[in-house]
Order: structure tokens, then C-alpha cells, then sequence
């Protein structure tokens, strides 16, 4: 599903080399999770690949189905079926939530050639993706993000990816500022998207959200690279023993 | 006259020249008022760019003899077709009755300035060029003066009670080089209720003045999308004067136009009254020259009322935008809630916009803010809405309505206020290539 290879990016407008080869590869059907120390450049990664601009690749590759992802616009990758849950979602003063939502299928179907959806249908899907993960019809009538709660925030962004049905799905850091139950509902809904045709790739700091999305591969990534792939157990010792002797034994 | 005088010899000359080429009506009811006001232009003379309210607009295309020539809009769909109203039709800013729906289906008094002013009495006497005379302080306004000496079209509107429709005043430009001169007169009697909607652009240039009292308890709705000529000179103003427990809101929507300027001059004469005045401007430099400007002035004469000002503009390829508005409160206006934002958003490095917030406070019992912010497209908010798919033109077009939505939320009407967003969204879809 997703290949990449030997990435490496730097920053635009400042002289820093972030990422320095990523190699990594998501099977379809598969959940892969990300650990790292802060800083090591999985935001980065996962900003390239979705096509913010600031970052220039210096080398390596990123493809989506053997797409070169790396070459296309943000839109693009959307529309083929990427997915980017924000570690920060932005707010959007002035922009209604279901105009948002609604104003982004249509132009991913739109872009695949697809028929837009009738205003009944989206009110229904909305509604039933919202109520399974506990967003009140008052939060989806608000703007974009806009006055929602860090945890809301996050619960937002699964409901767009809900909606929006992408096959490769990236989770940055969803789970932080999570209290227990939100972030049993948001693994719920990542649980609920499991399917043999998508891909997740699931960035975060701690074990537990993996207690809940049961990851099938775990990355250690630091100083933009990965230095070590291995099983879930990978993330329950990162849990109890932390990064130094992972990092040691790569030094 | 509050201000100095100035009167160089270039004024001079070029106030007279452009009085000598005027074609004065004598008028009949409106007669004294047009000799006072001929009187006060002369006084005043035209404007020049040293003129403190005339340092960011040149008063040229207004000020000449002969109006730079225009092309029309030509209208694809007109705005707020379908709509349940009573439409007065205006081409080349003469009345066209053939065009025009029946006045009387609106349940309002409603005279033709150019057929009333044959008789000496009217109720508009007492209203008409007196709140342009009264808004001449502070600041001299002698292109409104112009317009009362030199006008014998517009309307003449009375309304008693809860208007049965809305009022829609339609503009047509036909003619290339239409000079047009409108005046209209509008008086809501204690209690009354009216929805007035002023669209389109009169003529290639066009010299607009409303007077509107609105009567104890009564409530006036004003909604002026000025149309979409390229080419236009306009200038307008919109005196009003809001008796107590009132209630006065117009929204103004500029879309193109080499040059447009609304003053307008507010007098919240009554106690607990209430008024608001907001405008989006959009321009874009690729269609041709674009100038707007809001020059207001709202004055707090009684207590407990309250005033906003909510003026955004959008502006791309060397447009301009200049907003100059004040806020005045007079000695014992206690308790009055002021409020003024003027806003840009710049699309681009080449386009301007110059702000000239003013706030002249003499109570000590009030609320009173202002502010005045310039930016650009917010880029996090731009790549989050492409990161879901929506292709970077749609996501400027919808970070740009979000941009001008606190200035339609003024718009009571949801209907009325769709309308003004469809029209903002059209405008928007023609810049994507
Ligand atoms: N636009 C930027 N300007 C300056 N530095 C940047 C920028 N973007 C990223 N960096 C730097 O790149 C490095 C990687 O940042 P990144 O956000 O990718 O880390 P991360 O692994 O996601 O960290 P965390 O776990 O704290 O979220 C950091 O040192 C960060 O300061
Ligand atoms: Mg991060």
C-alpha cells in the first residue's frame, strides 16, 4: 500500500536536514505503529507524504499503490485515499463543520470520477458515523475545530476519516489528550475501518492506545530514521524501559 | 461649516466650471432646499486629494465635468430573483415604470421625486437635503450636496406599517456614458417596518443619496449589492437619522468597480437605539482598476444604544481597499456599546489597504472598541482543507467566505443573506482557472 524508500527531507527555509532515509513499507490490511522520541521527524514524515508545503525532498521515494506520491498535490493524495489525522487540527473560524465535511467528499468523489453524494444521504452518513463516536449534532454544526476541546478535536478527525473512507490512514499522535473512555471510542473507530483493502499507520507515544488498535509491526524511528522494526512486544518495552537502550544499541 | 476654508483658486475654478456645465432643476417642493444645498456645495467646493477624507481617494472621476465612459455588467442572473418583493426598476437612473412591478402591492407610499417635486408641498419636504445638510459636520460631504442641488430622480418612500414586501430598487446601466444623479427619501413612521434592497450600478457614473429617518420603535432593513461594473464611478451616501428604541441595519456587497465610494453618516438620535452598518468588498485587479472605500461616520447622540461596523475586504492584484470610519459620543450618551472592525484580506503582495479608525469619546459611561487587522490566506487552514481532498482553489474560495461570513452574519434575512453568499461564491468561481 505504502513504500518508502530511502526518504529524506529537509526544512525550505532553514538549513536542517529531518529526515535522513526512511524506509518503510504498509501492507494493505495491515496496522503499523510508529514510536519515537519527540523530535525525530515523524510528523515530518507523515506532513511530506500528505504534501504540506515548507519541506524540500532531498532524496528517496513515496508511493501510494505504486502512485509517486511525492509528485502529486495535496488534493490529489486525498482524493486517491490518503488520510492524515493531524496531531494539531486546525481550526477554521467562519467554516462549518458539515460544509467542510461535505465540500471535502464531494471533491474526493468528484476527483475519482464518482458522483456527488445527495445532501440527505451525507446528513445520514454524518449522523451515523457522529453518533458512534459521541460527537454531538451541536459540535457538527459549529466551525471547523473551532472552541472543541483537545479530545473533540481528536475525535473530529476520525470522524472525517470515517466519512471520508480513505485506504491509508495515517494517526498522528490521535490518542494524545485523550481521556480513557475517547480514546477507547476513537480506537473503536479505527477498530470499525479495519478491513483487508486499508492500510494504518499509527503514530504515537504510548502503549496503550496500541492495547486497543493491536498493531501487526512497530517502528522505532529517531533522528529521522528508523532504527528498529519488530512486534507489538517492541512497544511494551519501549513502554517500560524507554528510547536509551534502543538507542544505545544502534549507537 | 466646521472646517477651514481652503478655497485655492484651482477649487474655485473647478467648482464653478462644474457648476456652470450643471442642468439645475428649479424643483418645487425641493426648491429651497436645492438653493442651500447649490449654496453649501459652492462654499464648500469640489474635493481635492489634500482634503483630510481625500488622502486615499482621488475625488477625480467624481469631480469632472464629463463621466469617463463605462461598459454595463451584463447579468447573467440577476441577484435575488425569485424572491417575494416589489421591484422598481431604475435604467440610466430614469424610472422605467414598464419594468417596474406595481408599487402599490407593497404597502408603502411611494412618489417619484421627478413627479412630486412638480407640486410645493410634500411630506418629504421636511427630509428632503436635510439630512444631507445635517451630515455636512464634522465632516463636508459636496458631492451629497451636489446630488441634492442637481437630482430630480429617485424615490420618495413612506412607510407607516409593517411594509407588506420587501422594496427592491433596481439598478440598469444602458448607456456607456450615463451621468447619473439619484435622490431618494425614506421616512419610517413610528413603529414601521421595511426591508429595502438597492442592487446594481445606475450608470457608468452614478451620484446616489439616501435620506432615512427611522421613526421611534421602527425598523429598517437596507441591503445594497451595488452590482458588478467594471468600469463604474459611483459614490453614495446614507443618512440616517434612528429615533428611539430603532432599529437600522444595511449591508453593502462591492464587487468590482474602478471606483466606489459609501459614505455613510449615522445619527442615533434616540434612546436605546440600535445601528448597524457592514460591507464586503471584493476586488481583483486582473478584471480591470479597482478602488473601494467605506467612509463612515456614526454618531452616539442618546443613551443606551448601540453601534457596529463590520466591513471586510478581499482583495487581489493592486486592488485597493480603505476604510475610514468613526466613532463619536456625544456628552451624555451613557451606556453606549460601540463596536468597529474593518478587516482585509490580501490575496496577494501588490493590493493595499489603508484603515483610519476613529473614536471620539466625551461620555464616560460606554463600551466602545475598534480594530483593524490586515492578512493573508492562512496557509495551515488552506493545506488542512487540502490534505481532505479539496482542491486549493475551492479551499481559498471557502477560507475567503469564511473571511467576509461576520459581515453577511449582519444580514437578518437568511434568505436575502444566501443570496449575498451565492453571489459572493460566483464571484469567487470566475477567478478559478
Ligand atoms: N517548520 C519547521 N521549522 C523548524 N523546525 C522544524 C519544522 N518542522 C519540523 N522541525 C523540526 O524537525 C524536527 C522533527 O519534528 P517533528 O515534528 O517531525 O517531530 P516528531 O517526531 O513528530 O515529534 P513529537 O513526538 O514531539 O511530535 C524537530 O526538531 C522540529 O523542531
Ligand atoms: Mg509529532
Amino acid at each position: 500500500m505504502l513504500e518508502i524508500k530511502n526518504l529524506q527531507v529537509r526544512l525550505e527555509d532553514e538549513d536542517k536536514q529531518i529526515l535522513k532515509g526512511v524506509d518503510l513499507t504498509v501492507e494493505a490490511g495491515k496496522v503499523h505503529a510508529i514510536m519515537g522520541p519527540n523530535g525525530s521527524g515523524k510528523s515530518t514524515m507523515s506532513y511530506v507524504l500528505s504534501g504540506r508545503d515548507g519541506y524540500q525532498v532531498t532524496g528517496g521515494s513515496a508511493t501510494m499503490d505504486g502512485e509517486d506520491l511525492l509528485e502529486m498535490e495535496p488534493e490529489a493524495r486525498a482524493a486517491a485515499g490518503l488520510f492524515l489525522a493531524f496531531q494539531y487540527p486546525v481550526e477554521i473560524p467562519g467554516v462549518g463543520n458539515m460544509t467542510f465535511l461535505r465540500t471535502a467528499l464531494n471533491a474526493q468523489r468528484k476527483a475519482r470520477g464518482e458522483e456527488e453524494i445527495s445532501a440527505g444521504d451525507f446528513l445520514k452518513l454524518v449522523r451515523e458515523k457522529a453518533k458512534t463516536l459521541k460527537i454531538d449534532a451541536e459540535m457538527l454544526k459549529r466551525p471547523v475545530n473551532v472552541g472543541f476541546s483537545g479530545g473533540e478535536k481528536k475525535r473530529n478527525e476520525i470522524l472525517q476519516m470515517a466519512v471520508l473512507e480513505p485506504k491509508m490512514c495515517i494517526l498522528d499522535e490521535t490518542d494524545s489528550g485523550l481521556d480513557v473512555d475517547a480514546m477507547k471510542l476513537v480506537a473503536d473507530g479505527v477498530n470499525a475501518l479495519r478491513d483487508k483493502g486499508r492500510a494504518f499507520l499509527v503514530i504515537t507515544h504510548y502503549q496503550r492506545l496500541l492495547d486497543h488498535i493491536k498493531p501487526d509491526v512497530v517502528h522505532i524511528m529517531a533522528d529521522g530514521r528508523i532504527i528498529k522494526t519488530g512486534g507489538p512486544e517492541l512497544a511494551l518495552e519501549v513502554e517500560e524501559n524507554g528510547y536509551a537502550d534502543i538507542l544505545r544499541e544502534k549507537a | 461649516m466646521a472646517a477651514p476654508k481652503r478655497n485655492d483658486a484651482a477649487r474655485l475654478e473647478a467648482t464653478e466650471a462644474r457648476i456652470a456645465a450643471l442642468d439645475l432643476p428649479k424643483g418645487g417642493f425641493t426648491a429651497p432646499a436645492r438653493a442651500a444645498a447649490l449654496a453649501r456645495f459652492r462654499e464648500m467646493g469640489l474635493p481635492g486629494r489634500r482634503d483630510e477624507y481625500w488622502r486615499w481617494t482621488d475625488p477625480a472621476l467624481f469631480a469632472g465635468v464629463e463621466p469617463q465612459l463605462g461598459d454595463a455588467f451584463r447579468v447573467d442572473k440577476p441577484i435575488f430573483e425569485g424572491r417575494d418583493k416589489v421591484r422598481l426598476v431604475f435604467v440610466d437612473g430614469v424610472y422605467d415604470a414598464a419594468a417596474s412591478d406595481d408599487p402599490a402591492i407593497a404597502g408603502v407610499e411611494i412618489a417619484r421625486l421627478a413627479e412630486a417635486d412638480r407640486a410645493d408641498i410634500h411630506w418629504a419636504k421636511a427630509l428632503y437635503g436635510a439630512l444631507e445638510a445635517d451630515g455636512q459636520v464634522p465632516v463636508e460631504r459636496p458631492f451629497a450636496a451636489l446630488n441634492t442641488a442637481t437630482a430630480t430622480e429617485g424615490l420618495l418612500i413612506r412607510v407607516t406599517g409593517k411594509a407588506a414586501r420587501p422594496l427592491h430598487i433596481s439598478y440598469r446601466q444602458s448607456a456607456t456614458n450615463s451621468d447619473v444623479v439619484l435622490h431618494h427619501v425614506v421616512r419610517l413612521e413610528k413603529g414601521a417596518e421595511l426591508t429595502l434592497l438597492e442592487t446594481g450600478t445606475p450608470g457608468a457614473r452614478s451620484n446616489v443619496v439616501m435620506e432615512v429617518e427611522v421613526g421611534e420603535a421602527a425598523r429598517f432593513h437596507h441591503l445594497r449589492p451595488q452590482g458588478r461594473a467594471l468600469d463604474r464611478a459611483m459614490i453614495t451616501h446614507l443618512f440616517a437619522r434612528v429615533a428611539e428604541g430603532a432599529l437600522f441595519k444595511s449591508f453593502t456587497l462591492t464587487a468590482n468597480g474602478r471606483m466606489t465610494r459609501n459614505e455613510a453618516v449615522i445619527r442615533i438620535a434616540g434612546d436605546g437605539a440600535v445601528a448597524h452598518i457592514a460591507g464586503a468588498a471584493l476586488g481583483d485587479g486582473v478584471d480591470g482598476p479597482y478602488h473601494h472605500d467605506d467612509t463612515i461616520f456614526i454618531d452616539h447622540g442618546a443613551e443606551d444604544c448601540e453601534s457596529r461596523q463590520v466591513f471586510k475586504k478581499v482583495l487581489k492584484n493592486g486592488a485597493h481597499g480603505i476604510f475610514q470610519g468613526k466613532i463619536l459620543v456625544r456628552p451624555g450618551a451613557q451606556r453606549t456599546d460601540g463596536y468597529q472592525i474593518s478587516q482585509s484580506l490580501l490575496l496577494d503582495e501588490d493590493s493595499q489597504f489603508l484603515a483610519k479608525p476613529e473614536l471620539e469619546i466625551y461620555a464616560d459611561d460606554v463600551k466602545c472598541s475598534h480594530g483593524s487587522t490586515t492578512g493573508a490566506i492562512d496557509e495551515t487552514a488552506l493545506f488542512y482543507l487540502r490534505s481532505r481532498g479539496v482542491p486549493r482553489a475551492d479551499a481559498e474560495a471557502l477560507l475567503v467566505l469564511s473571511f467576509v461570513a461576520d459581515a453577511i452574519a449582519e444580514i437578518e434575512n437568511a434568505e436575502f443573506a444566501a443570496d449575498i453568499e451565492a453571489r459572493i461564491e460566483d464571484w469567487l468561481a470566475r477567478r478559478k482557472h
